[in-house]
């Protein structure tokens, strides 16, 4: 089987158990660049652990992920980090952000860790950050935000690098429904105008009425609605 | 809302899948699982029955006679069934109030061993495709559209919450409908 034709990211066939747990039985996926694709289903049908495999974090049993025509299989431990840390960019439930660092070092630190300098990571880091509306808490520290604001880091870390998809794990799940919606704006518009795809997980249908279509998973199967529709 | 008019002939359709019966069986079947609230009156079985034959979607499987008025048994006909598979199928209109409509579908679905789990899903898809539009109307207007446009998304996803809570409880529903 290929890739549908322009895709960016794709997989066919996934398979993935955890000991006698199958969370992955068949799973299909492709996202186009600039295209925002929801995975919704019901808690423990497998969204997860699709989302896992297409960002090249969990290894399936059987099946193929190509990403920008490479088999992500076949490529090494080192490069598939390589393309985690420069190519792809994460946004977390709970944000995820360095408590030690503040707002500023934690959105410059996907930059600096691909070996930017200090300076010119901040200044893309600040850039973020005020696209994001977020740039006057650039000294404070993570426990110093809201849940709210601290999501809007997260988002601007998770875009610093340019990344050509961003994996988004129920990224409003921890908030209220305005800021949960004012996240999802800023994140698929600077996503759609930069042409980066999203990979949206969410359980919540107003979260998902942010992307172009979406992905059903159940039982570790996948269907993608707008061509069965 | 929808046209009760509409689904009854389709559920009364439905019930016929599974074999001829007379009006009076089709009614008490309604009443049983669909009528909780609203039991069907005899003449809405028969008006409905006349229209359904006039459409060539049921056709008279024999006639008892009796000291009573005649009792006509219907058997559904092959356009009969394509009729409830299209209906099945087909995506209601995203509205508020829908669920009597949907749940009728699914018992439907289930009663005739057809893909409940399909018909949530497609009603999923329209449900998010109506959402998409509030949700991008809400987003380029000013504060009137938003408030306009939140108060249809509520009601959409109201829905959308009922339909996934009944799609986890598929296994159970479908136990409980084939037993009744």
């Amino acid at each position: 089987m290929t890739a549908p034709a322009g895709s960016l990211l794709a997989a066919q066939g996934l398979r993935k158990a955890y000991g006698p747990t199958l969370a992955l039985d068949g799973a299909e996926f492709s996202i186009h660049p600039g295209e925002v694709v929801a995975v919704m289903g019901p808690s423990g049908s497998g969204k997860s652990t699709l989302l896992h495999c297409l960002a090249g974090i969990v290894t399936p049993d059987e099946g193929s992920i190509t990403y920008a025509g490479q088999e992500l299989a076949t490529l090494s431990d080192a490069r598939r980090s390589a393309l985690r840390r420069s190519e792809f960019g994460f946004v977390f439930q709970f944000g995820q952000l360095v408590p030690e660092l503040t707002c500023v070092e934690n959105v410059a630190l996907p930059l600096r860790l691909n070996g930017v300098s200090r300076k010119e990571a901040e200044r893309a880091a600040v850039a973020w950050m005020e696209r994001l509306e977020v740039d006057d808490l650039r000294r404070k520290r993570p426990g110093e935000v809201s849940g709210g604001q601290g999501q809007r880091v997260a988002v601007a870390r998770a875009l610093v690098t340019g990344p050509r998809v961003v994996f988004a794990d129920e990224p409003t799940g921890a908030l209220d429904s305005l800021n949960g919606e004012r996240v999802m704006e800023l994140l698929t518009d600077a996503a759609r105008s930069g042409g980066t795809a999203v990979v949206l997980v969410t359980h919540e249908a107003r979260v998902a009425a942010y992307s172009d279509r979406e992905i059903v998973v159940r039982d570790g199967r996948s269907r993608d609605m707008e061509r069965a529709v | 809302m929808y046209s009760r008019v509409m689904s009854i002939g389709h559920t009364l359709l439905g019930l016929l899948e599974s074999g001829p019966r007379h009006g009076y069986d089709l009614k008490r079947a309604f009443d049983e699982k669909f009528g909780h609230d609203r039991p069907l009156h005899y003449g809405q079985v028969y008006s409905t029955m006349s229209r359904l034959l006039k459409n060539g979607l049921v056709e008279v499987d024999g006639i008892e006679a009796g000291d009573g008025p005649e009792r006509k048994r219907y058997a559904i006909t092959e356009a009969g069934v394509t009729d409830v598979e299209r209906w099945l199928g087909t995506p209601e209109k995203p509205e508020p109030y829908l669920q009597s409509t949907l749940y009728t579908k699914v018992v439907l679905a289930l009663l005739t061993h057809r893909d409940a789990a399909d018909i949530l899903d497609t009603q999923r898809a329209e449900h998010l495709r109506s959402m998409r539009i509030l949700t991008d109307r809400k987003r380029k207007g000013d504060l009137a559209d938003q408030l306009i446009c939140d108060h249809a998304l509520f009601h959409l996803e109201a829905d959308l919450r009922w339909l996934e809570l009944t799609a986890a409880r598929l296994d159970k529903l479908r136990q409980a409908v084939v037993s009744a």
